[in-house]
């Protein structure tokens, strides 16, 4: 049997790509597989789960339930992209450490990015639309309550950072990292 | 070993979870889409969103030799307002997504039981990729969109290269999965009717296992008032009761000139049993199905009724 390749050229996290791969490949494992970036975890591989969840020009999206070759000619981000270029957590990944919003952590890239996508969207989310916004992601060890928790407290320290900006002027996304850096210490 | 072998062997070691080997092709218009359809006819598939043929294809249910990519076609995405023979109607290309359906203030205006069945679908993940089109035709019986298509009576309008024409909903869902599409067929708009008048209300409702499962069954109803409160004109439908969403035309009509009133409902809903088909799965019995139907079709239509009266009225406009 033949396998039929493509060219795909997308924007992952940033950077330009481009790689001949086998058409059939599906978008998780052309990141996990071809750019070894195993942040994004891959889990039923039948768009059950949401382990794989990444943001497809900036909406998040099911990474099993797209062939890489779709992907040709758009921005991809995995949870690799959302931390900041030096590894410094962002906000939300550090409300999850926080507020133990993780334990085995096999779900928590997808958490991540389907929380990080709603924090984008709105900026004060009730409980009832994080519920909603992290329902198509399957968590086996939390009981889900911590992740609510961690979005919340991400939400309210992201609030608080933009109102200490617009006091001083800083680096809103900055302040904050560095008030949850402080807290964790 | 062959040219590219080294692919197969490093991505799919006869892995379960991994699609069968396809050729692809990107449609850039509508017409290339056809045309494509017209070359690989019965051994190709359309992928829109894929959030339910690449599943099957992922458990090698569905081995298409050809994949059409039509995501990138902009014709299919349009959303409007449009006025024809068969009145005032909102068209939706086949390549609009369904959050975006669901987003749209204007859609929700005009036809509110596709925001209302919305809610209930998949999740935002599912939603940001899965299509209008791509539900109608991949046809599940319990799924939401066929169930409001069917209600409403919208239109289908399938092109085969130049030929185009128009299939409304009674007859485009033929069974599970199957549909009125001919292989060299592609979907490319819905027609869904607005009702224009004043006091229209809707309502969605339904049972399923976890909120954005596929429902058991599922029910939705859409009803207009006159000015003493009567009902003039009602719609009512069922999903997950038979290999098809039904629509409840004779109950329906059964319902014109009276108040909506429990008792009168109840009545009307006494037989909804003889208009469906249920199975019995490790779901639910058939039984259950219709004691179900007939729960959530007394309930929608009274929050139809409920809906139509609410001031300030945000029914059809």
């Amino acid at each position: 049997m033949n396998e039929p390749t493509s060219t795909v050229s997308m924007t992952v996290n940033g950077a330009s790509v481009q790689r001949e791969i086998a058409t059939r490949l599906s978008l998780v494992d052309f990141l996990r597989e071809t750019l070894r970036l195993t942040g994004t975890h891959v889990g039923c591989e039948h768009g059950i789960c949401g382990a794989c969840s990444v943001l497809l020009d900036g909406d998040p999206v099911r990474a099993c339930l797209m062939f890489a070759v779709q992907a040709d000619g758009h921005a991809i981000t995995t949870v690799e992209g959302l931390a900041a270029p030096d590894g410094t957590m962002s906000v939300l990944q550090d409300s999850f450490c926080e507020t133990h919003g993780l334990q085995c952590g096999y779900c928590t890239p997808g958490m991540l990015i389907a929380a990080h996508a709603l924090l984008e969207q709105n900026a004060r989310p009730s409980t009832g639309q994080i519920r909603d916004a992290i329902s198509g992601n399957l968590c086996r060890c939390t009981g889900y309550q911590q992740i609510v928790d961690a979005i919340q407290l991400a939400a309210q320290r992201r609030g608080d950072a933009v109102s200490l900006a617009a006091q001083r002027g800083g680096d809103a996304v900055s302040i904050a990292a560095q008030r949850a850096g402080d807290a964790t210490r | 070993m062959r040219a590219n072998e080294h692919l197969r062997l490093t991505y799919f070691p006869l892995h379960p979870m991994k699609s069968a080997t396809f050729q692809y092709a990107k449609a850039d218009s509508i017409p290339h889409a056809c045309a494509l359809l017209c070359e690989y006819g019965v051994d190709a598939k359309l992928l829109a969103g894929g959030q339910s043929l690449v599943p099957m294809m992922a458990m090698r249910l569905a081995r298409p030799a050809w994949l059409i990519n039509v995501n990138e076609i902009d014709e299919l995405k349009t959303s409007a307002r449009r006025s024809g023979a068969d009145g005032e109607v909102w068209v939706t290309g086949a390549g609009v997504r369904q959050i975006d359906l669901e987003r749209d203030e204007a859609v929700a205006a005009a036809v509110p039981l596709l925001r209302q069945g919305l809610s209930w679908v998949g999740h935002v993940q599912t939603k940001n990729r899965g299509t209008v089109g791509g539900s109608l035709v991949h046809a599940d019986p319990s799924a939401e969109l066929p169930l409001v298509a069917h209600t409403l009576g919208a239109r289908c309008v399938l092109r085969r290269a130049d030929v185009e024409r128009s299939v409304e909903a009674n007859a485009f869902f033929i069974a599970p999965m199957i549909t009125a599409t001919e292989p060299d067929e592609c979907l490319t708009e819905v027609h869904w009717p607005i009702w224009r008048r004043e006091r229209v209300g809707s309502a969605f409702d339904e049972v399923s296992i976890r909120h954005g499962d596929f429902a058991i069954v599922a029910a939705c109803a859409q009803v207009e008032l006159d000015h003493a409160g009567r009902c003039v004109r009602a719609a009512l439908g069922i999903g997950g009761a038979a290999s098809t969403p039904v629509a409840l035309d004779a109950i329906a009509r059964s319902l014109h000139g009276t108040a909506l009133d429990p008792t009168t409902v109840d009545a009307a809903l006494r037989s909804i049993g003889d208009h469906l088909d249920p199975a019995s799965d490790v779901h639910a019995t058939a039984e259950y199905r219709i004691h179900l139907a007939r729960v959530l079709a007394a309930r929608v239509i009274r929050q139809a009724r409920a809906d139509a009266l609410s001031p300030p009225h945000r029914g059809p406009q």
